[in-house]
């Protein structure tokens, strides 16, 4: 016999949760009581509940863990919302526990009051109110299961305070196994579907494969590079995808989309079959999706039936998780000959590899104003390019995604999808929490950190090291970008005339900030920055203000249609 | 093109909210609604009358599907069935004559009066829409329509076809 609140923290032990992010208020005093005094789940004491929901988020993006997150009812819970449509979008598996006012006053606009399951519905994957305390660990183990199966996403778990009432006790039952009827997710594929896009990628004669964050999702990167490498595929990532493939792998071509690389994008719109893997033919990867990939027999592998064919007809549908429909194919596959395998793509990368030496990632540096782009190299170098990366949202986004190679899958970690500025602190904070000895680099904007800039109390706190490499412009880089491509330069409100100093800032929250701003000093100062192993670094470094991100593609074109630079185009 | 969409799905609260937001947000049409438990009352069936070409009808099929309250969902329109609605209707009639001709259109129909005032019939009609909304044009030009209320379509799979779990 138990109360409520202490069904809750004994169902998340049961479920396996160590870390529970989240801030306490009256609808959930209970729980948090029942939080005091015990080891199995730390809690860390976030200062905005949006900031929790991406601690969470990047936690289990590092870990393929649920990430938790624990808020009162009202503004606790609305806080959150940003933070769940972030892992909505990116597929990011997530449990939200949501204090409501108690059930006899639902609906009365109490205090604090707010229609959480209403308000996240659009959001979620699924979402539970709790009527009763004896149906807490059901809840909780039912959420766990839906948030980090199928297509993993958020699942909100709202609990009326007289549910968690600590001064009731009722029998704990915790659900040896989940099973719902009503859903049963697709993991194998169906053999058929297999044999028929076996034979078709085994006859291309220019394919390419295509990954995308579900590839990370269910663990299948060593398939992925098994497969590229039997069958001397050429290999492209997407913004989600990056580490799925390695980075440095001859056979990677890079990104592919809006920022993708030449190679990448030519040899996608040149191809005769495409296997995406985990990947949902994003509008940042096809533009126009009238003109994508003229020639190809698309083969499109997810877990998602929703996601095939929602934007790109595909031809050769496969509804599993990657992984296990990887070692499908490799048990369909007969012995392959590597040598003729060579012959018959010899043209094909031949083309590749002329597409590739354009090396549209190159770019001019100057004497007197740092690069952004070199920044990111000099990131690379001083981590070993073993770095868990985070960032937010903007040009340093691109730049660290075209200019870090990641070679380890779970590395790279970014709001995708839902382009959430403020994501990179909290999402580094949740990495570092999983994994206290790694080093975890928040890559960020002048922009973008001060949309959570308040975590850097959580970070003293808790010790979080986390080293912040804020490529300061002055301006709201891609937002400048786009004004300089299609608004005639007209800045309209994308200046940042009054940023504070990030150096006194860091330090008055306790930290350590150093100012970068000549180009001869960058290498010393990122060096300093990594020594300082248990500190949280603060590096506010003086960026081009007019550099922008290429290649870019054209609005309404294919895939290759891009700008190279400000003059050139494909 | 008009399609009618079957869905079983957990007797749960929200898991209707969960259908209707689905089509909101994704700028989905619905035209009819009709919902109620079967006889395993854990379960309710729903019926969907909505546009769409083919993409469109795929998307909505999947993307219902994709809700965890769902359990199974089928186009009906796809192949025979049977599609019902029910229409209650108030008609005013001004004169002995009116009311004659009310009645007959009523009996025509293969409707019933059901209420009766000095002023109204109430009168009550099952039929496919299209049949509905003949009536509706046709009583409206012998009688004056009071008010009226349409339950949407329902509908069934002809032959062995069924929605189950």
């Amino acid at each position: 016999m138990m109360s409520g609140a202490a069904m809750v923290v004994r169902a998340l032990k049961d479920v396996g949760v160590k870390h529970v992010f989240g801030y306490p208020g009256g609808a959930v005093l209970d729980i948090y009581d029942a939080l005091y005094a015990q080891q199995d789940v730390q809690h860390i004491l976030v200062r905005h509940e949006q900031a929790a929901a991406h601690m969470a988020d990047g936690y289990a993006r590092a870990t393929g863990q649920t990430g938790t997150v624990l808020v009162t009812s009202g503004p606790g819970a609305t806080n959150t919302i940003t933070g769940i449509a972030t892992a909505y979008m990116d597929s990011i598996p997530m449990v939200v526990l949501s204090g409501q006012v108690p059930s006899m006053h639902i609906g009365e606009d109490a205090f604090q009051e707010t229609d959480m399951v209403g308000c996240s519905r659009p959001i979620v994957k699924h979402s539970f109110l709790v009527k009763r305390a004896v149906d807490i660990p059901e809840a909780i183990a039912k959420a766990y299961y839906i948030a980090n199966s199928g297509r993993p996403g958020p699942v909100v778990v709202d609990l009326p305070k007289d549910t968690v009432n600590v001064q009731e006790s009722h029998p704990y039952r915790f659900p040896e196994k989940v099973q719902m009827r009503s859903y049963n997710p697709t993991i194998k594929g169906h053999l058929g579907q297999i044999k028929k896009a076996l034979k078709v990628l085994l006859k291309a004669k220019r394919p390419v494969v295509y990954v995308g964050g579900g590839a990370i999702a269910c663990d299948a990167s060593p398939l992925v590079r098994e497969l590229a490498e039997k069958l001397n595929l050429p290999v492209t990532n997407t913004l989600m995808g990056l580490g799925a493939f390695p980075g440095d792998h001859p056979q990677f071509l890079g990104m592919l989309g809006m920022h993708g690389t030449v190679q990448a994008n030519k040899t996608m719109h040149n191809a005769d079959c495409i296997l995406a893997l985990g990947a949902r033919f994003d509008d940042r990867v096809t533009n126009n999706v009238q003109k994508f990939c003229p020639h190809a027999q698309i083969i499109h592998v997810d877990i998602d039936p929703a996601s095939i064919s929602k934007t790109i007809n595909v031809h050769i549908p496969v509804v599993g998780s990657v992984k296990t429909v990887l070692t499908q194919f490799f048990e369909q596959m007969h012995e392959i000959d590597e040598n003729e395998r060579k012959d018959q793509l010899l043209d094909w990368w031949e083309q590749i590899e002329a597409w590739r030496s354009r090396d549209c990632l190159a770019y001019a540096k100057d004497d007197k104003q740092i690069k952004p782009q070199e920044v990111i190299e000099s990131l690379y170098k001083h981590t070993q390019g073993d770095a868990y990366v985070t960032s937010d949202v903007g040009q340093h986004q691109m730049f660290a995604a075209l200019y870090y190679p990641f070679a380890k899958p779970r590395r790279w970690i970014n709001s995708g999808g839902l382009g959430t500025m403020g994501f990179g602190l909290p999402a580094a904070m949740g990495v570092q929490v999983a994994h206290p000895d790694a080093v975890v680099a928040c890559v960020t904007g002048d922009g973008s950190i001060q949309m959570n800039i308040q975590e850097l109390a959580t970070c003293l706190q808790y010790g979080m090291p986390v080293k912040i490499i804020s490529l300061n412009n002055r301006a709201l880089g891609m937002v400048r970008q786009w004004q300089d491509m299609i608004y005639k330069g007209r800045h309209s409100h994308s200046y940042m005339d009054s940023l504070p100093d990030f150096v006194k800032l860091a330090e008055a929250y306790g930290h350590v900030g150093i100012k970068v701003d000549k180009p001869e000093e960058l290498d010393d100062a990122m060096a300093r920055c990594f020594a300082m192993k248990d500190k949280l670094v603060f590096m506010d470094i003086s960026v081009d203000q007019n550099e922008h991100v290429y290649p870019m593609q054209i609005k309404y074109g294919a895939m290759d249609d891009m700008r190279l630079s400000k003059t050139e185009r494909t | 093109m008009r399609r009618i969409i079957s869905v079983l799905m957990e007797n749960e609260p929200g898991a209707l909210s969960r259908i209707i937001g689905l089509f909101s947000q994704r700028a989905y049409n619905v035209d009819s609604l009709c919902v109620a438990p079967i006889d395993d009352s854990s379960l309710s069936r729903l019926t969907i009358t909505t546009q769409g070409d083919d993409k469109v009808i795929e998307q909505i099929t999947k993307q219902v599907n994709k809700l965890i309250d769902v359990l199974k969902i089928s186009d009906l329109t796809e192949g025979s069935h049977v599609e019902r609605e029910l229409m209650l209707v108030k008609v005013a009639t001004r004169n002995e004559n009116s009311r004659a001709e009310v009645k007959r259109t009523v009996e025509i129909f293969r409707g019933k009066i059901v209420d009766v005032t000095p002023k109204n019939y109430t009168i009550e009609l099952t039929g496919t829409s299209d049949k509905l909304d003949a009536f509706v044009q046709t009583i409206g030009q012998t009688g004056e329509i009071v008010e009226l209320s349409r339950t949407g379509v329902c509908g069934l799979a002809r032959g062995d076809k069924a929605l189950r779990p």
